[in-house]
C-alpha cells in the first residue's frame, strides 16, 4: 500500500459525512488493494460452496485444532472439521446477509428521504424526529435489543441490521434530496404539474443515486462488522449454519494453541471489511473530483 | 450576553430530554413487541394456565402497554428497575455491581485515545498531501474497518500466548498495584483504542483542514508563523466544536466495542452483563442496560454540542 501520489489535488475537503472519507491522498494502490480483497471475498461467497472439498458439518479428522497440512490447508477446528471448507461455505452467509441488509437499509432510507423532501413540512419533522431518536441508539444496542426480543434467525438478523442502519441512510438521503428539491429543475417539474411520485423517481432519484450508493457501501462494511460481532457473541447465526463470526467464536478455545481455526475466519472478516472500505474510499474520491 | 447563552443551553437540554424520552419509548416498544407471551416463554410450554397468569400478574403484563410504559419510566427515574427474570435479583443491584468496572475501562480508553487521536490528526493536517499524511490516511482508513475481535485475537496471540507477558483474561480481583493494573488493562484498552483512534484522528484531520484553508491562517502564514504554531494556536481553538463532535461520535463506537472487549477478555462490566441478559432473554435487565447506554451516549452528544456552542460565538447569535 505505498503512497506515491503525494502531489494530489488540494481541493477542499468534503462535508464531514461520512467523516472518514477524504478526497485527498487517494492512490491507485488503494483502489487495487480494495478491489482485489473485496473481489476475492465476493468470488468466495458466490463459488465457495462448490469449491469446498468437504461439507460444512463433516467431521473429517480425529484431531481437533490440527495444524495446517496438505489434506487440511487451514487445519481442523474444535470438532475436527476442515476449516477451509467451512470458511468457503460460511463466507456466503457473511456476505449475503450483509448485502441484503445494506440494500434494504438504503432502499428504506432513500424512500423515506425522498418522501420527506416532497411532503408538507410537519410530516418531514415527524419522520425526522423519529429517525433521530433511532439514530441516537448506539448501533450494537439496537441490534442486541432486537435479538433479545425476537431471537436470531437469518431474517430477523437482517431485520436487526436494517433497523440499526436504515435511520442513518434516511438522514443522508433526506439531506441529499432536500438539496436537489430546492433546485430549479424541480421547481420547473412542479410547474409542469408533475406528480410527487414522478418528481421523486424521475427527477430526484437519478441525481442522488451516486452518493446513496457510496453510503450503501459504507453501510455494508458496518453491517458485516455488526453481524460478525453478534455471531462472535453467540447471538448471531446459530448452528448448524455458521458465518465467519461464529467460526471465530466456536474455535476461540484454540487461541492458546495459535490455531488457524480461530485466526483464519477473523482475518477473513478483517480483509473483507478493510478491502471494501478501501475500495469505497477510492471510488468515491475518484467520483467526486 | 449571558442570557442568550443560557437560553441556548436550555434549548439544547430540552431537545436532549425529548430525544431521551423518544429513545425510552423505542426501547420499550421493541421489548413489548414480543410475539406470544413473555410469561409463557419464561415458564416453558408445560406451564399450567394458573402459573402463567400468576407470573403475568407478577411481571405486570396484565396491564395495558401505555400504563406499563409509564410504570417503567417512573421506575427508571426512581432507580426501581424491576427484577431480573433470570436470577431474581433486583436489576439495580446487578447494574451497580458492574457499572463501575465499565466506566473505568471507558474512562481509561478515553484518556489514552483522545490525545493520541488529536496528535495523529494534527500531524496529518500539518503535512497534508505529503507522504506522512497519505500513509496515515491509508492506515487509519484500514483501521476503522477492522473488527475489534480480530485486534483482540492478534493481541492475545502475541502478548499472552507467544510472549506470555500479559494475562489473556482480565482478573480484576488480582490487581495489587500499578504493575498488575497495567497488565490487566493493557490489552482491553489497546483493542478499544485501535478503531477509536483511527476514527477520531480522521475527523480531527478534516476539522483542522477546514480551518487551515481559511483566510486568517493564510494571513498568519504570510506573517511568517511556523506550521506548529499555526495549528496549535490559530486553527485548533476554532476547530474545537467539530473536534468535540467527532470525539462524542467516536465514543459512541466505544459503547459497541466495549461489548466485544468485555466478552473476549472476560471483563466483569456492564456490557458483558447485557450480553448475558440478551442470551437469557432477560428483558428487564436488557431494557435497563440499553437505556443506560443510550442515556450515556446522549449525554456525550449533549456535552459536545455545548462545547461547540461555547467555543464558537457565531453559533450563539443564531
Amino acid at each position: 500500500m505505498s503512497t506515491n501520489n503525494a502531489s494530489s489535488s488540494r481541493a477542499s475537503d468534503a462535508p464531514a459525512f461520512p467523516p472518514w472519507r477524504s478526497r485527498l491522498a487517494h492512490t491507485p494502490a488503494k483502489l487495487w488493494v480494495g478491489l482485489s480483497l473485496f473481489g476475492f471475498w465476493l468470488f468466495i461467497a458466490v463459488f465457495g460452496a462448490w469449491l469446498a472439498p468437504h461439507g460444512m458439518g463433516a467431521m473429517v479428522s480425529n484431531q481437533v485444532f490440527a495444524s495446517p497440512s496438505l489434506a487440511f490447508p487451514l487445519g481442523t477446528d474444535h470438532l475436527g472439521r476442515d476449516v477451509l471448507s467451512r470458511m468457503l461455505i460460511a463466507t456466503r452467509y457473511t456476505v449475503a446477509m450483509a448485502l441484503a441488509a445494506a440494500v434494504l437499509s438504503s432502499a428504506i432510507g432513500a424512500t423515506f428521504g425522498l418522501t420527506a423532501a416532497l411532503v408538507p413540512r410537519f410530516v418531514d419533522i415527524g419522520i425526522s424526529q423519529i429517525m433521530d431518536a433511532l439514530i441516537s441508539i448506539p448501533s450494537k444496542m439496537m441490534a442486541l435489543l432486537i435479538v433479545a426480543v425476537f431471537g436470531s434467525s437469518i431474517p430477523l438478523l437482517i431485520v436487526a441490521a436494517v433497523a440499526t442502519y436504515a435511520p442513518g441512510a434516511y438522514r443522508i438521503a433526506r439531506s441529499l434530496a432536500m438539496n436537489q428539491a430546492a433546485m430549479e429543475y424541480v421547481a420547473i417539474a412542479r410547474c409542469r404539474g408533475e406528480s410527487r411520485v414522478h418528481i421523486a423517481l424521475v427527477e430526484l432519484l437519478p441525481n442522488i443515486f451516486g452518493p446513496v450508493l457510496t453510503d450503501m457501501g459504507m453501510r455494508f462494511v458496518f453491517i458485516v462488522l455488526l453481524l460478525s460481532a453478534l455471531s462472535f457473541l453467540g447471538l448471531g447465526i446459530q448452528p448448524p449454519i455458521a458465518d465467519l463470526g461464529s467460526m471465530v467464536r466456536e474455535n476461540i478455545s484454540g487461541l492458546n494453541q495459535g490455531s488457524l481455526a480461530v485466526l483464519a475466519p477473523a482475518i477473513g472478516i478483517g480483509t473483507l471489511t478493510v478491502g471494501a472500505n478501501l475500495l469505497i474510499d477510492a471510488l468515491s474520491s475518484k467520483h467526486d473530483d | 450576553m449571558h442570557s442568550p447563552v443560557l437560553r441556548l443551553i436550555g434549548r439544547q437540554l430540552g431537545s436532549a430530554l425529548i430525544t431521551l424520552i423518544l429513545v425510552s419509548l423505542v426501547i420499550f416498544a421493541i421489548t413489548s413487541l414480543l410475539p406470544g407471551d413473555t410469561a409463557k416463554l419464561v415458564l416453558g410450554q408445560f406451564a399450567t394456565p394458573d402459573q402463567v397468569a400468576a407470573l403475568r400478574a407478577k411481571l405486570g403484563l396484565d396491564q395495558p402497554a401505555p400504563l406499563r410504559y409509564l410504570h417503567w419510566l417512573g421506575g427508571l427515574m426512581t432507580g426501581h428497575l424491576g427484577v431480573s427474570a433470570s436470577n431474581d435479583m433486583p436489576v439495580s443491584t446487578l447494574i451497580a455491581q458492574r457499572l463501575p468496572a465499565s466506566l473505568l475501562l471507558a474512562g481509561i480508553t478515553t484518556l489514552v485515545s483522545v490525545p493520541l487521536a488529536l496528535g495523529i490528526g494534527m500531524i496529518s493536517a500539518m503535512y497534508r498531501g505529503r507522504l506522512a499524511d497519505s500513509a496515515l490516511n491509508v492506515v487509519t482508513l484500514a483501521m476503522v474497518a477492522i473488527p475489534d475481535f480480530l485486534v483482540a485475537i492478534l493481541l492475545i496471540l502475541l502478548f499472552a500466548v507467544h510472549l506470555g507477558w500479559l494475562p489473556a483474561l482480565s482478573y480484576i480481583s488480582s490487581i495489587h498495584g500499578v504493575g498488575d493494573f497495567l497488565r490487566v488493562y493493557a490489552m482491553p484498552v489497546a483493542t478499544l483504542c485501535t478503531v477509536l483512534v483511527a476514527q477520531m484522528a480522521r475527523m480531527t484531520r478534516i476539522a483542522l483542514i477546514n480551518e487551515l484553508d481559511s483566510a486568517y491562517i493564510e494571513m498568519a502564514r504570510l506573517k511568517g508563523i511556523g506550521p506548529v504554531r499555526c495549528v496549535l494556536v490559530h486553527a485548533l481553538p476554532n476547530a474545537i466544536g467539530p473536534i468535540a463532535n467527532a470525539i462524542a461520535l467516536s465514543l459512541s463506537y466505544l459503547m459497541g466495542g466495549i461489548v466485544i472487549v468485555e466478552t473476549i477478555f472476560n471483563y466483569p462490566g456492564l456490557a458483558s452483563l447485557m450480553v448475558d441478559a440478551v442470551s437469557n432473554q432477560d428483558l428487564p435487565l436488557v431494557q435497563a442496560c440499553a437505556m443506560l447506554f443510550c442515556a450515556f451516549y446522549l449525554l456525550l452528544i449533549l456535552l459536545a454540542e455545548l462545547a461547540a456552542l461555547l467555543a464558537n460565538p457565531k453559533l450563539r447569535t443564531r
